[in-house]
């Protein structure tokens, strides 16, 4: 995408934490709050324990303003997506454009704060769309701090009118990291398995997605049982699971070019992948009469090293995002539980010890929790813990969930979930990191494995 | 473990007769080290109950019912029906209804020595899908290695880990579960694939 960021430079406010002393700020600081809280150690569904805590910060967001009537859809049609894209993150509600007192025609003087305190509004985003010369528009934005009366944010991206979807999403993301001081994850996407059929006969195929779940593309033919895609953290680049010439391995796929590339001709099969934070090296198992163990793969070199030794099975690494740790799932202590080694394969620590079956690691973005899949009582689960092993909690329980990967900036997790006896099949949910909005996410049919990309250049 | 133990010595006997008397060791290295150590055969008493005959696959007397001999459906017959053999939960031994099938099937297998054949590992849902398919590779990998010491030649068998990704049945249920956990040893006649 062709664009420009350009802050409205004469008129932010430069320094947020000197003048707002405001109900956002408030609510912001008490989530932050929350999420450092350290709980108690065991394991239990905690879902309840903070609902009520966190009051979403109420946000109106009017359709962008135009001139002409192409314009006037594209500035709904942004604002609808930015709406229900903070929506959906549950830390704001998106205020009903029917209760709007104001209606600005002009988004470059200030708004009549009065009228929008009245509809309980703490934030206001005002937006404009101007056409350019040679089909290029311009998608302006002003967010505003109701309460102090102050605009908080301005930005301007430059783009092609078939590009609003993304556009709207990077509003999404700027607006965000405005109000709460981290990054977004609106401009990504994700990948994951479209499943067809019936248990005993289903098929698979990879496919592609807005994080929204807008856009769904098929990027494999799907003759073959495909698995387990992840993301290069860098490149456009998914490695997965294939079973094509009924021949379980590893392979490489550009999404960009559409070029495909197995992974080495191993004697045995290769799966469970997953990319180095550098995206230069993979880590996957290799499976050698029926013993499964890790393999490191430099991805210019094509060499491989092997990590672990154990006739245990040694499956799903994670690398911690500053490459030094690897989270792993063995059963090496009888039963599958998690373990962390630096990433030579030395200094193994099992770090689960709660009740239970545990799989599935994956380290967050931000490098200060695994995500994790608990199996107890016949109920599999999503939880998230320390490095060390500490803080253990669950965020989620069903029939079978599994799957867990992170949005990129840590605070959202998505993943598979089957409902026992659920003619759905399998679902992708997503929930946060404090265990609440807990919600599905729409895909075109049935679907697993999901892959959360990093966010898009 | 008292199974374990019969079963082994049941093993013992029978490669006492058999041509490559040592392979019993390779089936039970594969267990995990916190598994219980291998039985110690030379204390097994002599005077065990007799092991159960096999069939003589090859003389068997003719019947205008049974399929015809060295097709697809006589070694399903001569396993059981189906050649199929089922695990525990999160378990990759062979019990001893399963070494009775494999023996059939190895025996059918050094009859008819032109056909091939893949050996699959299944897993039920109840696990995640990455180690179910290190499961099913278990799974696999020991059906394969009994088979071989039995007799048949490594180079006639392949086998091949589905995880959890081909359940034969449905049910979300313990019935549903345990029917999933199986290895098939997927025949390949000669000239058909």
């Amino acid at each position: 995408m062709e664009r420009t960021y350009l802050e409205f430079a004469s008129t932010i406010v430069k320094t947020v934490e000197m003048t707002r002393i405001t109900r956002i700020f408030q609510i912001l600081l008490g989530w932050i709050f929350f999420l450092s809280l350290s709980l108690p150690a065991q394991a239990q569904l905690e879902i309840d324990i903070t609902k009520g805590n966190l009051d979403p910060v109420q946000i109106a967001v009017p359709d962008f303003l135009a001139t002409t009537q192409a314009e006037r859809e594209l500035g709904a049609k942004v604002a609808e997506v930015i709406r229900a894209d903070l929506e959906r993150s549950g830390l704001f509600r998106a205020l009903a454009p029917e209760s709007f007192l104001e209606t600005q025609t002009n988004i470059d003087y200030k708004p009549t704060f009065a009228d929008w305190r009245v509809i309980k509004a703490d934030a206001l985003v005002s937006g404009r769309i101007k056409t350019e010369s040679d089909s290029r528009v311009l998608v302006e934005f002003r967010l505003w701090d109701v309460f102090a009366g102050q605009q908080l944010k301005g930005v301007r991206f430059a783009t092609t009118p078939d590009n609003w979807r993304r556009t709207a999403h990077k509003a999404s993301d700027a607006i965000y990291q405005a109000l709460t001081g981290e990054s977004g994850y609106f401009d990504s996407r994700i990948v994951f398995i479209d499943e067809k059929g019936p248990k005993t006969n289903r098929t698979k195929r990879l496919a592609i997605m807005d994080q929204d779940g807008e856009s769904p593309v098929y990027l494999l033919g799907g003759s073959d049982l495909v698995l387990t895609p992840r993301f290069s953290p860098n490149s456009q680049t998914i490695v997965y699971m294939s079973y094509e010439n009924n021949n379980p391995n590893v392979y490489l796929l550009n999404i960009e070019t559409g070029r495909r590339e197995l992974l080495g001709d191993f004697p045995g099969m290769t799966f469970a992948p997953n990319f180095s934070p550098k995206g230069d090296k993979l880590i996957m198992s290799m499976s050698r009469r029926g013993n499964s163990d890790l393999y490191l793969m430099d991805l210019r070199s094509r060499s491989t090293t092997r990590l672990t030794t154990d006739p245990a099975i040694d499956v799903s690494a994670s690398f911690a995002p500053d490459g030094r740790k690897i989270a792993f799932n063995s059963d090496r202590g009888s039963s599958p539980q998690i373990y962390t080694m630096d990433a030579n394969g030395k200094n193994v620590k099992r770090i689960s010890f709660g009740k239970g079956r545990y799989s599935a690691p994956v380290w967050s973005p931000r490098g200060d929790k695994i995500a994790f899949v608990r199996s107890q009582s016949g109920k599999f689960g999503i939880g998230v813990m320390d490095v060390d092993g500490k803080n253990e909690r669950m965020l989620t329980e069903s029939y079978l969930d599994e799957s867990p990967t992170w949005s990129p900036n840590g605070r959202v997790i998505l993943f598979s979930r089957d409902t026992r006896g659920s003619r759905n099949g399998s679902e992708v949910w997503s929930v946060d990191l404090t265990g609440q909005n807990l919600r599905r996410v729409e895909t075109p049919g049935q679907a697993s494995d999901p892959a959360w990309s990093p966010l898009l250049p | 473990m008292k199974r374990i133990i019969i079963a082994s010595a049941a093993l013992i006997v029978l490669s006492a007769c058999a041509t490559k008397p040592d392979v019993v060791e390779t089936v039970v290295a594969q267990k995990p080290v916190t598994q219980a150590p291998p039985p110690i055969f030379e204390q097994v008493p002599e005077a065990l109950p007799p092991v159960v005959k096999q069939p003589d696959v090859v003389q068997a007397a003719p019947d205008l019912n049974l399929p015809a001999a060295g097709s697809l459906e006589d070694f399903a017959y001569q396993s059981g029906g189906e050649p199929r053999i089922f695990f525990g939960y999160d378990q990759y031994d062979l019990s001893d209804e399963a070494r009775d099938i494999l023996r059939r099937q190895a025996d059918w297998l050094k009859t008819y020595d032109t056909a091939t054949a893949v050996v699959e590992g299944h897993a039920d849902e109840r696990g995640t899908r990455e180690y179910n398919l290190a499961l099913g590779a278990r799974r696999a990998d020991t059906v394969q290695a009994f088979l071989i010491s039995q007799g048949v030649a490594p180079n006639r068998l392949r086998s091949i880990s589905y995880g959890k990704e081909r359940p034969i049945d449905g049910r979300p249920s313990t019935e549903g579960w345990a029917r999933n956990r199986n290895s098939f040893t997927g025949l390949q006649l000669n000239g058909v694939s």
